[in-house]
């Protein structure tokens, strides 16, 4: 498996058996909808209708948008509910790792609010600001913001302590005993926890759309299940996906840059 | 080193007063107006409301149980059919490489992206809304036994083989046992997903249920109700929790045991 050519890491036994997989699976998807009809265009699109769809989408728009518009409406509220969260979700974690008597304080609020679901903020955020942008921001943030705080304790909390000591010892304070011992050793778990934030945030975003938005990806998806149109129904939910699997890229090389950074 | 703070209990009561008592008294001072923040008491007046009288069509509780079936219909599907496919993916080089590419495409499509062709394929009654919890709870159920089969010892494999096993007995007697806290670990994972997708499911197309009574709470301006909702979801949440937490505890004391 292990070849010195340079396509020897690529062409495995494994990726040839992906490969065919994924070419089974469209001339199945092909043959049940375009050529006998098993599958009719009111349960599933055939590709050809997708690809349509897909055009449709990205020239002419759908839902009151093109698919670039749609998709960085979609983007940024992400964005602003994630970083948000994060901005006020790390250090609270971080505090609450850090000193017991903050996590003594934080503790039993946290452990209240933390079963309900992110999904089940969404009817009040609406009572609250209405189907604005706001909502959907508050939304996210409810749901990126638990994640982003219990990763973050669990990392500081499980700092080694001989390296705490040791930095003492060796005449370290407060400030160079967070950006020198805890922060380091406390990186990957805060990245999984922003990993995980991430994830939520996006499930979040698609159902507050879902339920009522004038723009973005849900909006797509909700207007199309309205006028039974899956071709545009399957282009939606690809497109999320896609926009998903980006920022999820782009968190892990974030996460490479920093921990490298910190390690050297 | 343990810094000593003296007793931690103050710091938590000091939180959990401050937290409630700025709430009530926000409300209490009319900074804000009940239609928009309820006090506590009025949350908890009106959840002993809905448990005595209708509200969309039936009693508290009785959304709140019909919700669970669906979660139980849902959640059961989603371990009866992940469990083994993880499992035999452990076990099967072959298996493993013609389902992960799928696997991974999957993985990224929101679970709530499935909500309109879960209506359109099963309807929004019962069919549609165990679908949504399905593709919430699958992918924890099938990852986690992939990992818990693929730290099973091959000698051990190996040997049931070489006593004359088959691949049947192979799974139950050995891959199963030995990769159950891998699996209980999943299952309460895709427990708290599948039971987050329902509410999600209930808030966009299902009409009945407590996810259903948030809707028309949130649409009659009557944000008690809401909160009322909140609150039971994360309460029949967090029972679930408790309960898989349970087995966990239970089935890691047995396996450590060994």
């Amino acid at each position: 498996m292990d070849k010195r050519t340079p396509w020897g890491r690529v062409v495995t036994r494994s990726s040839i058996t992906g490969v065919i997989t994924v070419a089974v699976v469209i001339a199945l998807w092909f043959f049940l909808t375009s050529v006998t009809g098993i599958v009719g265009q009111y349960r599933f699109p055939s590709p050809q209708d997708f690809l349509a769809s897909f055009v449709r989408l990205a020239t002419e728009g759908y839902a009151g948008g093109t698919l670039i518009e749609q998709t960085l409406q979609s983007l940024w509220l992400v964005a602003c509910g994630f970083f948000t969260a994060i901005v006020i979700g790390v250090p609270l974690g971080f505090a609450m790792g850090y000193d017991r008597r903050i996590e003594a304080f934080l503790n039993p609020v946290f452990l209240l609010l933390r079963p309900i679901p992110p999904l089940a903020w969404i009817p009040l955020a609406i009572v609250w600001l209405g189907l604005s942008d706001g909502s959907k921001i508050l939304v996210i943030f409810v749901a990126a913001f638990v994640p982003s705080v219990i990763n973050t304790f669990t990392g500081v909390r499980n700092v080694d302590r001989t390296l705490v000591e040791a930095a003492k010892v060796h005449g370290a304070g407060t400030s160079r005993l967070i950006s020198e011992v805890y922060l380091p050793d406390a990186a990957p778990m805060i990245f999984t926890g922003l990993r995980l934030s991430l994830q939520a945030s996006w499930t979040t975003l698609v159902a507050a759309e879902l339920v009522g938005a004038f723009l973005g990806l849900g909006r797509v998806l909700s207007t199309a299940y309205r006028d039974i149109n899956t071709a545009m129904i399957l282009v939606a939910m690809v497109v999320i996906a896609i926009a998903g699997a980006f920022t999820t890229i782009l968190l892990a090389q974030v996460e490479k840059r920093v921990i490298k950074w910190r390690t050297t | 080193m343990r810094r000593d703070y003296g007793p931690l209990w103050p710091w938590s009561v000091a939180g959990l007063v401050l937290f409630f008592g700025i709430w009530q008294a926000v409300v209490s001072a009319g900074l804000v107006s009940n239609f928009v923040l309820p006090s506590p008491l009025e949350v908890l007046d009106r959840t002993i409301t809905l448990l005595g009288r209708p509200f969309a069509g039936y009693l508290l509780h009785e959304h709140v149980f019909s919700s669970f079936m669906r979660f139980l219909g849902g959640f059961s599907l989603a371990a009866v059919i992940g469990v083994p496919l993880g499992l035999m993916m452990g076990r099967f080089r072959l298996l493993e490489d013609i389902v992960t590419p799928l696997f991974e495409g999957y993985r990224y499509v929101a679970p709530l992206a499935w909500v309109p062709f879960a209506a359109l394929w099963f309807g929004t009654g019962i069919g549609g809304p165990i679908m949504v919890i399905f593709t919430g709870a699958f992918a924890p159920c099938v990852i986690n036994a992939y990992r818990g089969a693929r730290l099973v010892d091959t000698y051990l494999i190996e040997a049931a083989q070489t006593h004359g096993a088959g691949e049947f007995r192979i799974a139950k007697e050995v891959l199963l046992p030995g990769a159950l806290p891998s699996i209980v670990a999943g299952l309460r994972i895709s427990a708290g997903l599948g039971w987050q997708s329902l509410i999600g499911a209930e808030l966009i197309v299902v009409s009945s249920g407590i996810g259903y009574v948030m809707v028309q709470g949130q649409s009659n301006l009557s944000p008690s109700t809401v909160m009322t909702a909140m609150f039971v979801i994360g309460l029949v949440g967090l029972g679930i929790d408790f309960v898989l937490r349970f087995v966990e505890a239970r089935v890691r004391a047995k396996w450590e045991g060994k």
